[in-house]
């Protein structure tokens, strides 16, 4: 089915409007907010700390564990249930996968570093905006690093590539295929990528394309808000 | 690093606080509505100093008790965020965090702050379940009057979704405002050595004995209370925290005007 024109007036390989703050859960060790469009994601870090059951600890550094949580008002149906769910376990793990590429913890043998994920509000590319906010998260908390991480869906709403898909776009009737993908922006490298629905090898490529460009934008507001962080911290 | 119990004492015993505030003090108090408005029905954020907290309301249809088939009902739930704070753990509810739902669903339903019975939609067959999910986003102390306003302040932002037939069509909402008919506020007074004060510190929170939650109607009537703690309270002390709790109620009321 076409798709001439984009529900909200933006091009097709626009993204919505971001906005990116770090340092907001004082508690943690190191915290973020991310928000694109009406999805917003907090993250927050803590650790090192020891890991128990002990059979978990690696001898040459600590373990990354990933947590991504809708809050129970934030879906835009129903209420969601409370606890972990197949879906949410499954987003915290490839969440996870996305950050050991480019995280050193072995400093830390033995200790465990948790990053929790929360969401607020959710209109599509709920793990893509964890992924931008754990990044700027870990970052803040000052672990050794090789690069941000940033995160972006691409796809495909009828027969057009698009970045960033929103809801209505994800459920539009005439078919649409929600490609998540998580980018170090300096190599170009990919350490999350997932697809559902069914796309040509050559709109794969395209929207993978527009999608590390997006990224891109991603990197430089996330940048912008570390800076931020540490030009407050540097005047106080 | 955790400032030591005997030091909260120390201080509370030369009659100030670690920051400085009286004893009947709060901190800063901000509300804002619309944290989650593409999402929830109602939704707000509360902070006091460093505690922050997000509320929103959930709307669903649900058969009603068979004891009241004329009346919808609400449910409270605070689940305490490991992200929020170093001291909480994943996994099912602990203690503190059914405490905190309870304590605050008691102040909304035993005022009758929402009218329940304008939550029918068709008796004895059909009502509005109100759902009031409740998070800390950092737990810097006092989470019980923190959770309160939250949850107050998220139902009356909250409007019914469009009802179509027996379906809920989640995502147009109508003007209808929820039927909050009061506002049950709650103030929680600690005890310190022999001091009582509120709005505590989470390390003040540490170093008190017992604490009474009291929930106050406008009116100055009382709807909810919950002791806490170790130590016992002598009647003249529960006295003097209720003077005490209906006087910053007051005050806590006008952030609602």
């Amino acid at each position: 089915m076409k798709y001439t024109k984009r529900l909200d007036g933006r091009k097709f390989d626009e993204m919505r409007p971001m906005s990116a703050q770090v340092g907001v859960v004082k508690n943690a060790v190191g915290s973020a907010r991310f928000q694109i469009g009406k999805t917003v994601a907090i993250a927050a870090v803590y650790g090192p700390k020891d890991l128990f059951p002990k059979f978990l600890q690696k001898p040459h550094g600590a373990v990354l564990r990933c947590n991504y949580n809708m809050m129970a008002f934030s879906g835009s149906g129903e209420r969601v249930r409370p606890g972990a769910n197949r879906r949410s376990k499954e987003i915290s793990m490839v969440i996870q996968k996305s950050f050991e590429p480019v995280l050193d913890l072995s400093e830390f043998p033995k200790a465990v570093v948790d990053v929790y994920i929360e969401l607020i509000q959710t209109d599509a590319g709920t793990r893509c905006a964890g992924i931008c906010a754990a990044s700027l998260a870990l970052a803040d908390a000052g672990f050794d690093m090789k690069d941000l991480v940033c995160a972006i869906s691409c796809g495909l709403v009828g027969d057009q590539v698009v970045v960033d898909l929103d809801k209505t776009e994800e459920d539009f009737e005439g078919g649409a295929v929600d490609i998540p993908i998580a980018v170090l922006p300096r190599t170009g490298e990919i350490t999350l990528l997932q697809l559902d629905g069914e796309i040509s090898k050559a709109d794969l490529a395209k929207a993978i394309d527009h999608g590390k460009e997006a990224c891109k934008k991603i990197y430089e507001l996330q940048q912008a808000a570390l800076r931020q962080k540490y030009a407050q911290e540097a005047r106080a | 690093m955790m400032i030591s119990r005997e030091y909260v004492e120390s201080i509370v015993a030369k009659n100030t606080r670690l920051d400085g505030r009286k004893f009947d003090e709060y901190r800063s108090i901000e509300i804002e509505y619309g944290v989650s408005s593409k999402s929830a029905e109602g939704s707000a954020r509360v902070r006091i100093g460093d505690t922050e907290v997000v509320a929103g309301v959930k709307m669903e249809l649900g058969t009603p008790f068979s004891d009241k088939p004329g009346e919808g009902s609400i449910m409270v739930n605070v689940e305490l965020l490991p992200l929020s704070s170093p001291l909480f753990e994943s996994g099912p509810p602990s203690i503190e965090a059914i405490e905190l739902s309870r304590v605050t669903d008691r102040g909304i339903r035993e005022s009758k702050a929402l009218d329940f019975k304008k939550l029918c939609v068709r008796e004895g067959e059909k009502v509005w379940l109100v759902f009031i999910d409740i998070y800390p986003i950092n737990a810097a102390g006092n989470l019980f009057d923190a959770c309160n306003l939250a949850a107050l302040a998220a139902l009356r932002d909250a409007t019914f979704p469009k009802l179509d037939g027996d379906k809920i069509d989640y995502s147009q909402k109508t003007k209808n405002k929820l039927p909050l008919t009061k506002l049950p506020i709650a103030c929680t007074v600690w005890k310190v050595e022999n001091q009582f004060l509120v709005d505590p510190l989470l390390e003040e929170e540490q170093a008190s004995n017992a604490r009474i939650s009291i929930v106050f109607t406008e009116e100055g009537k009382i709807c909810a209370m919950q002791k806490g703690g170790d130590s016992p309270l002598m009647s003249e002390e529960i006295a003097q925290a209720v003077e005490l709790a209906e006087a910053k109620t007051h005050e806590l009321r006008r952030h609602f005007k």
